[in-house]
């Protein structure tokens, strides 16, 4: 019968997808590979996760009324085919009916709107405290600047970020800058996205309370390589992110062995482009290289950091991410030894 | 209709409709109405946002001639409606011609207007966002003006070889709305450009 | 099916017969029409033809989506397939689809021979296909640099400053402005057309109150239009002035404004999806009452909320911009317009489903679809509350979860009750009816790989897949979700497939459907099938708002309860 059949189609594809939903890695606590909402571990996400259940039953019992009365009815009142050819009774309308239906609807939209108003400005307005850690996030195409003003130096693409906890938090603050188009910060373990609009200052905050790697990648597309301006936040104990700041506070390495890699460097426009502290490459335009070997990926995690990543990426960057900003310079087999061996000192 | 004898209570009266026609200008109206509000808040929102470049309190002049000739375009495009549901045809003529030559007088002086604000002031549409702002506005409306003035000459044409009649005042009604709303576009936009903006 | 033919003068054919005409002939009587129906047929054909364009697109991006860092398509192609998708769909099928039902079955049923501008409506036609082919000539518009001449690349939103002169070089951006801006101008034209024959071209007795609703919501649609599509077309003026003149009106280094962007855009977008739906909403209004033998339960209230929703609907475009850095206030606000959007959507949802109460369903195939329809459009309706709450919007908006939701309105709403209108209305203008048996072979297929693709989806969303991206890493977790939904495509692809066949097999094997197969009783079931080029020989004369009732049931008529 075609009811029957309507509702088991129906109820079969929503197991199939819940049992492939459910068997993925998408819940735990601390940081999961797969980048899921329903896995928070900072307050913004959590705040968000605990209202998005509560809106999920309040649907969810929408969908099971109205739906049940949708199937009962698709059930009870098909014509048969003993029928007789009569119409049945026309019924024009009821008003208390209407009433009815109009009311209660309006009633569930003032609970919704009131429980998300309140977290809207819950997370929105939340004061900043004093301990706060400042990250300017700068948005190119197609890689993150990370810029640590009060301590003085300039990261790309993977942020470091010190654990917090509820009792002693220290969130880490991002302002959301764009040099170019419009780019979307997204890592769900940590909080909602929020766009870098240039010239429109943005800023958000999370609070993440394990420690671990979490990824997410650019939100809004902002060109051929958006699918690969991938992100990752390290989530640091106390210790570790002392380490870290300590080592990316200093000048980039000069091992004079590799002097003429960084001949290189400077001679064949690299310094344009990039900066290495302590050197006079002080470029801009593309990610600071100063502790490049400091980094897991290369490219905003397009791939890993190894030495051969390293050196195909700057003999053709096309080769991992086509239409890339990064030109390739066309060097020799030799310069690209050199300038490989050069980059592979600035850990 | 029907060959069924059906008489529900009460027949029919008078069955009269709106004219398509005027329906369709007013969903016209409606429409640019739409188009003209964009330009109007990119306008009000970036007053005083330039960064550099000439300012409106620097190069603007407030053109009151401009105005008059073309708020009274609007009367005497009035008085050309009455004049043709009387059946004066000369007299709408005259009305008529006297719209378009006030409209003709509004093109010259913004024409004289941007002249002066282009070789004598240095403002271009690619100057500042006050020079993209003021002339896709101002000039959306004077598009609007010259597609205007094109109807009415061709009506001016048509009567002037005698093919207007009475029976066409209804049509010549709907074309002078268009005018009057080309009218009351440009009170919005001299309000923002020539009053809040300087 | 029943053909009560009825004793009604207007259904009396009484154009003289022609000559055969030859296929030149025949051609160019098709090009100089101004005939309501053969432009709505005209309309649907474009319709449909694109929906088979963009359908082939997205199947190709599906295959490049079905498994982490395939090759199949370039980033480069990908992002314009994407972007012409999304564009195709909604200029190119979503708008022609509305003056395409529209066209055709308006004058019918208000008992009109033709739209109140004829020749507008054949100009209005005339530029959405000829936008249609600037669009579509970007493809081949010139080979050579990456962005030269080339489709366009930047999304369907074609957000500032993507799409100035410094990030978009080439002609792939003009193409997508210049051609949005003339179809823009057939929309309006036949916005304007709509409306005015609706109120000034009723037959005697039908006031408002009494059309059908169809009717209602056609008109409700276009005037939602006049003010929808005009805030698109300045932008895109505004774009070419930028990219052409030097403008600064989305210049950043100029101190102008992506934000200006955004809202002009979604002033525009959010109101383009309610006129999308609108035809959904029209169609279900008809189908649903004819197939369960009832009138449509609470009429006034239905074009109450219709007109409800057109209002409201004016006032909640920044949900779409909930993560772009509005104040909490600003927030708050579109939270609140936007679920109250819903009440109206939800009532209509309730009066469907009261006029199915007491009925006695017929579950032939426009059923079919209009029920699942139900099904599906009720569930959208939820996800559309889940986004509305904007804490949660800042983890979805982007995601697949998204692309899931417009998905079950877009193709679970529009789609299914467009196919349910052609298997309704084809009938009419073609004088054969569909195969019943291939109709049901269509809706199990699509029904089966629209859950596949669109339950499965949301979950991706969940598991934080952004949208616009041509491929992903193999260790998220996303990959036997997206080669799930890749096959419930192709699925959906072959139900497509059946339903052109049955289409154009209709046209030369179809069962005669004379006048009115389906015992209905709105006007347009008292002229022939198809009509003749006048419609009614004379003027009809309505009493209630369904005159075949009256004629059929002269014991009951309707007019006694209205």
């Amino acid at each position: 019968m075609f009811p029957e059949r309507l509702r088991v189609g129906w109820i079969a594809g929503l197991v199939v997808a819940l049992v492939v939903f459910l068997s993925s890695p998408a819940f735990g606590e601390g940081p999961q590979s797969t980048p899921s909402i329903f896995a928070p571990v900072s307050t913004p996400a959590i705040e968000i996760h605990n209202l998005s259940l509560f809106v999920l039953e309040i649907t969810g019992a929408i969908f099971v009324v109205v739906a049940g009365i949708l199937t009962y009815v698709i059930i009870r009142f098909r014509a048969r085919d003993d029928d007789d050819e009569r119409e049945p009774a026309q019924i024009y309308g009821s008003n208390q009916v209407e009433l009815a239906w109009t009311v209660i609807p309006v009633l569930i939209v003032v609970v919704l709107f009131l429980t998300t108003a309140r977290l809207i400005f819950a997370i929105q307005d939340a004061p900043k405290p004093s301990t706060a850690l400042e990250v300017t996030a700068v948005g190119h195409q197609f890689w993150w600047e990370f810029r640590y003003p009060r301590q003085g130096f300039v990261a790309a693409n993977e942020l470091h970020v010190p654990l917090s906890n509820t009792n002693h938090p220290s969130p880490t603050y991002l302002d959301l800058l764009s040099a170019d188009v419009n780019h979307s910060f997204w890592v769900p373990q940590l909080a909602g996205k929020i766009d870098l609009v240039p010239n429109h200052p943005n800023d958000m905050w999370i609070d993440p309370l394990h420690p671990g790697l979490y990824v997410g990648q650019c939100a809004q597309f902002c060109g051929v390589q958006h699918a690969n301006m991938l992100l990752r936040v390290y989530v640091d104990t106390p210790e570790q992110f002392a380490a870290w700041v300590s080592n990316q506070t200093k000048p980039g390495v000069q091992d004079p062995a590799v002097a003429a890699g960084r001949r290189v460097f400077e001679t064949e426009a690299c310094m344009n482009c990039h900066t290495v502290n302590g050197t006079a490459a002080t470029g801009r335009f593309g990610p600071d290289l100063t502790h490049i070997m400091s980094r897991d990926t290369l490219a905003s995690g397009a791939m890993l950091n190894t030495k051969d990543n390293l050196r195909q990426w700057i003999k053709n960057p096309d080769s991992f991410k086509p239409g890339s900003l990064m030109p390739a310079m066309q060097l020799s087999d030799d310069q690209l030894d050199q300038v490989t061996s050069y980059l592979a000192t600035l850990r | 209709m029907s060959a069924i004898p059906l008489v529900p209570g009460g027949h029919i009266h008078e069955w009269h409709l709106p004219s398509r026609g005027r329906v369709g200008m007013y969903c016209l109206i409606i429409g640019e109405s739409a188009i003209f509000t964009i330009f109007v808040v990119a306008y009000v929102f970036y007053i005083g946002k330039s960064l550099y470049g000439p300012t409106p309190q620097q190069v603007l002049d407030v053109p009151i001639f401009n105005t008059i000739c073309l708020l009274s375009s609007s009367v005497t495009i009035w008085l050309a409606e009455r004049a043709i549901e009387r059946n004066s045809i000369r007299t709408f003529g005259i009305w008529w011609a006297a719209t378009i030559a006030l409209g003709l007088v509004f093109l010259t002086g913004t024409a004289i207007e941007w002249y002066k604000l282009i070789y004598r002031d240095g403002l271009t549409i690619s100057t500042n966002l006050f020079g993209t702002t003021f002339y896709s506005l101002v000039g959306l409306h004077g598009t609007h003006v010259v597609v205007g003035l094109s109807m009415l000459l061709l009506v001016l044409i048509f009567t002037l070889t005698g093919h207007v009649r009475q029976e066409h005042s209804e049509r010549i009604q709907v074309l002078a709305l268009y005018w009057h709303f080309v009218d009351a576009v440009w009170v919005i936009v001299f309000t923002v450009v020539y009053i809040i903006g300087k | 099916m029943a053909d009560r033919t009825l004793p009604i003068d207007g259904s009396l054919d009484l154009t003289p017969p022609r000559e055969r005409e030859g296929l030149l002939e025949t051609l160019h009587s098709w090009v100089i029409t101004v005939d309501h129906k053969k432009l709505g047929i005209m309309y649907m054909t474009l319709a449909i033809f694109f929906l088979l364009v963009a359908g082939a697109e997205v199947i190709c991006i599906r295959i490049q989506l079905a498994w982490p860092n395939n090759h199949f398509l370039s980033p480069q192609v990908f992002n314009r397939f994407f972007t012409m998708h999304g564009t195709t769909m909604v200029f190119l099928v979503g708008i022609p689809l509305v003056f395409g039902f529209a066209n055709y079955i308006v004058p019918l049923q208000i008992g009109a021979r033709d739209m109140a501008f004829p020749r507008l409506n054949a100009f209005s036609f005339w530029m959405t296909a000829f936008g249609a082919l600037l669009l579509y000539f970007s493809f081949i518009g010139g080979a050579g640099l990456y962005g030269m001449g080339n489709a366009p690349d930047v999304t369907w939103w074609a957000y500032a400053p993507l799409t100035a002169r410094a990030f978009s070089p080439g002609n792939a951006t003009d193409y997508w402005a210049l051609a949005l801006i003339v179809t823009g101008f057939g929309t309006l034209g036949g916005a304007v057309n709509v409306i005015a024959t609706v109120i000034s071209m009723r037959c005697k007795g039908m006031t408002l109150m009494r059309m059908p609703l169809f009717a209602w919501l056609m008109l409700v649609d276009s005037g939602l239009l006049l003010v929808t599509i005009t805030p698109l077309t300045a932008a895109q003026i505004m774009l070419v002035i930028d990219r052409y003149l030097g403008g600064r009106f989305f210049d950043t280094q100029a101190g102008g404004s992506a934000m200006l962007w955004f809202h002009f855009f979604w002033i525009f977008g959010h109101p383009e999806v309610y006129v999308l739906v609108f035809p959904a909403f029209a169609i279900a209004s008809e189908v649903i009452p004819v197939f369960s033998r009832k009138a449509i339960f609470g009429y006034p209230a239905m074009v109450a909320a219709s007109v409800g929703i057109g209002f409201v609907s004016l006032g909640v475009w920044a949900h779409h911009m909930f993560t772009v850095g509005m104040t909490s206030a600003g927030n708050a606000f579109f939270v609140l317009s936007t679920m109250l959007v819903g009440i109206p959507t939800g009532i209509k949802i309730f009066n469907w489903l009261a006029t199915m109460w007491g009925g006695k369903i017929r579950f032939r195939t426009p059923m079919l679809f209009c029920t699942a329809f139900l099904f599906q459009f009720l569930a959208a309706g939820l996800t559309g509350i889940m986004l509305a709450v904007a804490p949660w919007n800042w983890q979805l908006h982007n995601s697949y979860f998204v692309i899931a939701h417009f998905h079950y309105i877009l193709v679970g709403a529009i789609v299914f009750n467009t196919f349910a209108g052609i298997y309704y209305w084809l009938p009419k203008a073609t004088g054969r009816m569909m195969s019943e048996k291939l109709g049901k072979w269509h809706f199990w297929l699509f029904l089966i790989g629209f859950h596949i693709t669109f339950d499965t989806m949301h979950f991706v969303g969940f598991e934080g897949m952004p949208r616009w991206i041509y491929t992903y890493p193999a260790d998220r977790g996303w990959n036997h979700l997206n080669l799930v939904i890749s096959i419930g495509g192709i699925i959906q692809a072959v139900a497509v497939l059946i339903f052109a066949y049955n289409l154009i097999s209709s046209l030369f094997r179809g069962e005669i459907a004379g006048n009115d197969p389906w015992d209905a009783w709105t006007l347009e079931w008292s002229a022939s099938s198809p009509p003749p080029d006048y419609n009614f020989a004379t003027d009809p004369v309505v009493h209630s708002r369904r005159p075949l009732w009256d004629l059929k049931h002269p014991e009951d008529p309707d007019w006694k309860y209205e």
